[in-house]
C-alpha cells in the first residue's frame, strides 16, 4: 500500500475577492503512509492549501484546480455535501489553535462522539467507549474522566491531543496537520510530533504536515514541498533536499536555521531580506524575484519547472547545479 | 490562519444611502421645527367647528385650503404636524442635553478616577437602569402637573445612563493611551487633560450615543402624551394628536396615521443617521 | 462564582434599598400630600382629619422609616383611591402583566432567533439586509401607535381579536406581539453578531473540518455559543418590558400592573404608584441576576470556573 499516491494536487488555485492570489497554481502529492511536509513562510498561502483541499475555505474565497483527487476521487466536482460525507470520515484535520479549535459548550466527549455518530451512525455508547480508547492511544491518562471534562478544564497540550484522538475517530486515511505545534511549548511540541509519527507508522496513515519549522520537517517528513508566494517552489525526499537544495529560496530557508556545530559563534544567522509579497490574480513570474540574489528580467517571465532525479522538482530558472558550480 | 473574507461593497453603498436618507429626513423636520411659523398655512391653535375631521387631500371630500385635513375641533392637521416637529425636536435635543450632561460627567469621573468613585458611578447607573422609566415620568408628570420644562428636566434625569456607560468605559481606554500619561508627565493638571485630552477622544462614541437619545426621549415624550400625561394641551405634540383623535380612528384612521407616520419616520431618519455616524467614526458602540 | 453571586445579591439589596428611598422621595414631590389626596373641593378640616389619618402629620423621618419597616415585610399601606391592601391590589393585577411580559418575550424570541441566524448566515445579502431594515424599522416604531393600528386593522376591520380588556388569552396577542417589537430590534441584532462571531470561530471551522451536517453546525455548535448571551440579555429585556407595560397595558385596557399604576397616578393614589415603582425595580434586579445565573448555566466555563 506505502507508496501508491492518496492525494494528488495539481494547479491547486485560490482566490480571495479580486485582489488577492493566495495560491497560485500549487501542486504536491501525498503518498499512502507517509508524511508529507508542507514548508513555508506565514503567508505563502500553506494554510489555505490545506483548507482548499477540504474545502473548507472561509467565505469569499474560491477554489479552483487542474486536479485534485483523493484516493482516486475527484474532489474538484463534489457538493457541499458529499465533501462533507468525506471529512472527518476518510480524510481529517488538525489545526494551529488547540486553545480555541474545540467547541467550548460541550464535553471532550461528546464532541468526539459525534464523529463516529455522524459517519457510522454509531450509538452514543459505543462511540464514547472509541473515544476512550483512543484518547488513551494519544497518550492521555484517565480518558474516563477526560471525556467528561470541558475545553476550558485541559491545557493546550492535551487538547491538541485530543483534536488529534478526535480525527482519529473513523480511521483516516489521510490526516492534514495545520502547524499542530506552533502554539504549544518546546517540549509538548516534541510530544505531539513523536505522537503524530508514532500513529503513522502503527496506523499507515498518510500525514500532510504544514509547518514553517525545518527541524521538525527534519525529523518526520518522508517528502517536502517548499511553498513561496502561493506556488510550490521546490519539492524533493526530505534527504534529497536538505542535501541538494536548489532554489534560491529554499537554500535562503535552510541558512536561516542554526545546526548545531556548523554554526560558529560570532558568525550571523543567514536571513532573507524583505517580506512574502502580497500578490494579485494576474501576476507572472517569479514571486521571489524581489528578494533573490540572482534576479534577472528572464525571472519576470515564465518560469520553467525542472525535474531531475526523478522526484526532485524545483520552479526556477537557474540549472540544477548552479549552487554548486558557483 | 489567513482568513479573509469579502467585505461585501454594495453593503457600505447601501449604508451610505441609508445616512443620506437619514440626513434629508432630520434636516428636513430641523427645517420645519425652525421655520414652522413661515411655513404653516394655518394657525395650529385656531379651531373651525365647522369643519370638522375634514379628510387629507388623498380622500374624497378633502378641503384643498387643509392638505392633511382637520381634527375634531377643525384645527388644521399639517400647522398642527409642522409645529409638532417643534416640540419633538426640543424635547429630543433639551433631554439629550441634560443627561449628556450628568451621564458624561458620571462617566468621566468614574472611568477617569477609578476605584470607589467608579464602583459609586456603576451603582449609580445599575439603579438607574432597575427603575421603571416610563412609569416614573409619568408619576412625576402627575404630581406636579404637565409642563414642558418639567418633562424635559425629568426624561434628562432618567436617560443618562448610555452616556454614562460609555463615557465611562471608552474614558477607561484613552486614560491608558501613551498621550495621557505623556500630559501626565508634562504636569498639566487633571481639568485640562479632562478636558482637552480625554474628552475629544471620546466626542465620537458620545455623539453616536446622543442620536440613539434623542430618538428615545422622541418616542418616550410621543408615549408620555399619548397617555395624557407628557406635554400639555393644546401644545401639538404628535402623541397628543394621537392620544386626542383616538376616539375618531376608527371611522378616520388617518387622525391616528398622520401624526404616527410623521413620528416613525423622524424617529427612523434619526437611527439611520445614527448608524451612519457609527460607521464614519468606527465607534462600535453597543 | 458563588462569591461572585453573593455580590451581585449585596449590590441587589442596596439597589432595592436606594428604589425604596427613592419612590418615597417621589411622592413627596408635589407638596402636600393631604391636600392632594382630600382633593380641590376639601375644606380646611377635611384636609387637617386626613392628615392625622393618613399618618402624614408626624416628620417626614419618621414617615420614611414607617414605609420603609413596612416595605420590608411587603405592606404597602392602602390604597386611598381603591380603599384595599396595595400589596393586595398588586397581586391581583401582577399575573396579568407576567403573563403579558412573558407572552411578549416569547414571541420576540421566536421572532429574533431565526431572524438573527437567518441574517448571520446570509451576512452581506439581501435577506440580512431585510433583517437589518426590518430591526431599524422595529426601532422606530411606537408601541403605543403600533397598538392602535393592530386595534383598528384586526380588531376592527378583520374582527379576529378583541380591542381591549382582560378575559381570554385572545387578549394578549395584541398587547403582546406590541410589547415584543420593543425587544426584538435587540435581540435579533444580538443573535445576528453572536452568529457571525461563532460562525467564524476556530470550533466551527473544526466542527466542519469532522463533515457534520450543516444544521448540525449551525444549530448545534454555533448557536449554542451565540444563544448565552442572548437568552441573558432576554432576561434583562423582560424586565425593561414589564416596566414598559405600563403603556400597552393603557393602549389596550389590560388590567395588569402598569394599567393600575396609571389609574393610581391620576388619582392621587400615591401608596399605590410608590409600591408599583418598588415592585417592577425588584423584579428587575431580580431578572439581571437571574441573568447572571443563566450565563453561568449556559457557559460551562464559568460554571466550572
Amino acid at each position: 500500500m506505502t507508496g501508491e499516491t492518496l492525494l494528488e494536487v495539481e494547479g491547486l488555485r485560490v482566490e480571495f475577492g479580486a485582489s488577492v492570489a493566495a495560491v497560485r497554481g500549487a501542486s504536491l502529492s501525498v503518498a499512502r503512509g507517509q508524511t508529507h511536509c508542507l514548508v513555508g513562510e506565514s503567508g505563502c498561502g500553506k494554510s489555505v492549501s490545506a483548507l482548499a483541499i477540504m474545502n473548507l475555505l472561509a467565505r469569499g474565497g474560491r477554489r479552483g484546480a487542474d486536479k485534485l483527487s483523493f484516493a482516486g476521487i475527484d474532489l474538484r466536482g463534489m457538493s457541499d455535501r458529499e465533501m462533507a460525507r468525506l471529512r472527518g470520515d476518510r480524510m481529517a484535520m488538525i489545526f494551529q489553535e488547540p486553545m480555541t479549535s474545540l467547541n467550548p459548550a460541550y464535553t471532550v466527549g461528546s464532541q468526539m462522539a459525534e464523529v463516529l455518530r455522524r459517519h457510522r451512525g454509531t450509538s452514543r455508547r459505543d462511540a464514547l467507549d472509541r473515544a476512550a480508547e483512543l484518547l488513551g492511544r494519544v497518550g492521555i491518562t484517565a480518558p474516563g474522566m477526560r471525556l467528561g471534562q470541558f475545553p476550558h478544564q485541559l491545557s493546550g497540550g492535551l487538547r491538541q491531543r485530543v483534536m488529534i484522538a478526535m480525527a482519529l475517530m473513523c480511521d483516516p486515511e489521510l490526516l492534514i496537520a495545520d502547524e499542530p505545534t506552533t502554539a504549544l511549548d518546546v517540549t509538548v511540541q516534541a510530544q505531539i510530533l513523536r505522537l503524530l509519527a508514532g500513529l503513522q507508522r502503527d496506523l499507515g496513515l498518510a500525514i500532510l504536515l504544514i509547518t514553517h519549522d525545518l527541524g521538525v520537517v527534519a525529523r518526520v517528513a518522508h517528502r517536502v514541498s517548499v511553498m513561496y508566494a502561493g506556488e510550490v517552489v521546490e519539492s524533493a525526499a526530505t534527504a534529497d533536499l536538505f542535501a541538494r537544495p536548489t532554489h534560491p529560496y529554499t537554500r535562503g530557508l535552510l541558512e536561516c536555521v542554526p545546526v548545531p556545530g556548523k554554526v560558529k559563534r560570532d558568525q550571523p544567522l543567514g536571513s532573507i531580506p524583505g517580506v512574502v509579497p502580497k500578490v494579485s490574480p494576474g501576476f507572472t513570474g517569479c514571486g521571489f524575484r524581489d528578494r533573490c540574489a540572482h534576479a534577472n528580467e528572464i525571472c519576470a517571465g515564465d518560469i520553467p519547472r525542472h525535474r531531475t532525479d526523478g522526484d526532485h522538482e524545483y520552479l526556477c530558472r537557474l540549472p540544477r547545479d548552479w549552487a554548486h558550480a558557483a | 490562519m489567513t482568513t479573509m473574507t469579502t467585505i461585501a461593497a454594495p453593503r457600505r453603498g447601501w449604508r451610505a444611502a441609508g445616512t443620506w436618507i437619514g440626513a434629508v429626513i432630520v434636516g428636513l423636520t430641523l427645517f420645519a421645527a425652525i421655520f414652522a411659523p413661515w411655513i404653516t398655512p394655518h394657525d395650529p391653535y385656531a379651531q373651525d367647528l365647522g369643519k370638522r375631521l375634514l379628510p387629507p387631500f388623498w380622500m374624497d371630500g378633502h378641503n384643498p385650503m387643509h392638505l392633511l385635513g382637520t381634527d375634531q375641533i377643525g384645527r388644521d392637521y399639517l400647522s398642527r404636524l409642522i409645529y409638532g416637529a417643534r416640540i419633538s425636536m426640543l424635547i429630543g435635543i433639551g433631554v439629550t442635553i441634560t443627561s449628556a450632561i450628568i451621564g458624561i460627567a458620571m462617566g468621566v469621573l468614574g472611568g477617569f478616577v477609578g476605584g470607589k468613585v467608579d464602583d459609586a458611578v456603576l451603582f449609580a447607573i445599575t439603579t438607574r437602569l432597575s427603575i421603571p422609566v416610563v412609569l416614573v415620568a409619568l408619576a412625576v408628570v402627575g404630581l406636579m402637573g404637565s409642563s414642558f420644562t418639567l418633562l424635559v428636566l425629568t426624561l434628562g434625569l432618567l436617560l443618562w445612563d448610555r452616556f454614562a456607560v460609555v463615557a465611562r468605559s471608552t474614558t477607561m481606554q484613552v486614560r491608558n493611551l501613551d498621550f495621557v500619561s505623556a500630559a501626565w508627565c508634562a504636569g498639566c493638571s487633571r481639568f485640562h487633560i479632562l478636558w482637552r485630552e480625554v474628552l475629544p477622544n471620546i466626542a465620537s462614541h458620545l455623539v453616536v450615543v446622543a442620536t440613539l437619545e434623542i430618538a428615545l426621549a422622541i418616542l418616550l415624550e410621543a408615549a408620555l402624551s399619548f397617555l395624557g400625561l407628557g406635554v400639555p394641551p393644546p401644545l401639538p405634540s404628535w402623541g397628543l394628536m394621537i392620544s386626542e383623535a383616538k376616539e375618531y380612528m376608527y371611522f378616520s384612521p388617518w387622525v391616528i396615521m398622520i401624526p404616527g407616520i410623521a413620528l416613525f419616520v423622524l424617529v427612523l431618519g434619526i437611527n439611520l443617521l445614527g448608524d451612519g455616524l457609527r460607521d464614519h467614526f468606527g465607534t462600535g458602540t453597543q | 462564582m458563588l462569591r461572585f453571586l453573593l455580590r451581585r445579591f449585596v449590590v441587589a439589596l442596596l439597589v432595592a434599598a436606594t428604589v425604596l428611598t427613592l419612590a418615597f422621595m417621589l411622592t413627596r414631590l408635589s407638596g402636600d400630600l393631604a391636600i392632594s389626596i382630600a382633593g380641590a373641593n376639601a375644606t380646611q378640616a377635611d384636609v387637617e382629619l386626613i392628615r392625622k389619618a393618613y399618618g402624614l402629620d408626624r416628620p417626614v423621618i419618621v414617615q420614611f422609616f414607617d414605609w420603609v419597616g413596612r416595605a420590608m415585610i411587603g405592606d404597602f399601606g392602602e390604597s386611598y383611591f381603591f380603599k384595599a391592601r396595595t400589596a393586595a391590589l398588586i397581586g391581583e393585577r401582577m399575573p396579568v402583566t407576567i403573563t403579558l411580559g412573558l407572552t411578549g418575550l416569547l414571541i420576540a424570541l421566536f421572532v429574533s432567533i431565526p431572524m438573527g441566524i437567518a441574517a448571520a448566515v446570509n451576512e452581506g445579502a439581501w435577506v440580512d439586509r431585510v433583517v437589518q431594515f426590518i430591526a431599524l424599522l422595529g426601532q422606530a416604531m411606537p408601541g403605543f401607535w403600533l397598538g392602535l393600528i393592530l386595534m383598528i386593522t384586526f380588531g376592527l376591520q378583520l374582527g379576529w381579536l378583541p380591542i381591549s380588556g382582560t378575559g381570554s388569552w385572545q387578549h394578549y396577542v395584541m398587547p403582546g406581539i406590541v410589547l415584543a417589537f420593543t425587544a426584538i430590534p435587540a435581540l435579533t441584532r444580538l443573535t445576528r453578531a453572536g452568529m457571525i462571531q461563532a460562525m467564524s470561530s476556530d470550533y466551527i471551522r473544526t466542527a466542519r473540518a469532522k463533515g457534520l451536517s450543516r444544521a448540525s453546525i449551525l444549530l448545534k455548535h454555533a448557536l449554542r455559543n451565540a444563544a448565552i448571551p442572548v437568552v441573558a440579555i432576554a432576561a434583562v429585556q423582560l424586565g425593561f418590558m414589564l416596566g414598559g407595560s405600563i403603556v400597552i397595558e393603557s393602549v389596550f385596557a389590560l388590567h395588569g400592573v402598569g394599567f393600575l399604576a396609571w389609574e393610581s397616578i391620576g388619582k392621587n393614589d400615591f401608596p399605590v404608584v410608590q409600591a408599583v415603582v418598588l415592585v417592577l425595580a425588584v423584579i428587575y434586579v431580580a431578572l439581571t441576576m437571574l441573568a447572571d445565573i443563566l450565563n453561568a448555566v449556559l457557559d460551562p466555563r464559568l460554571r466550572t470556573a
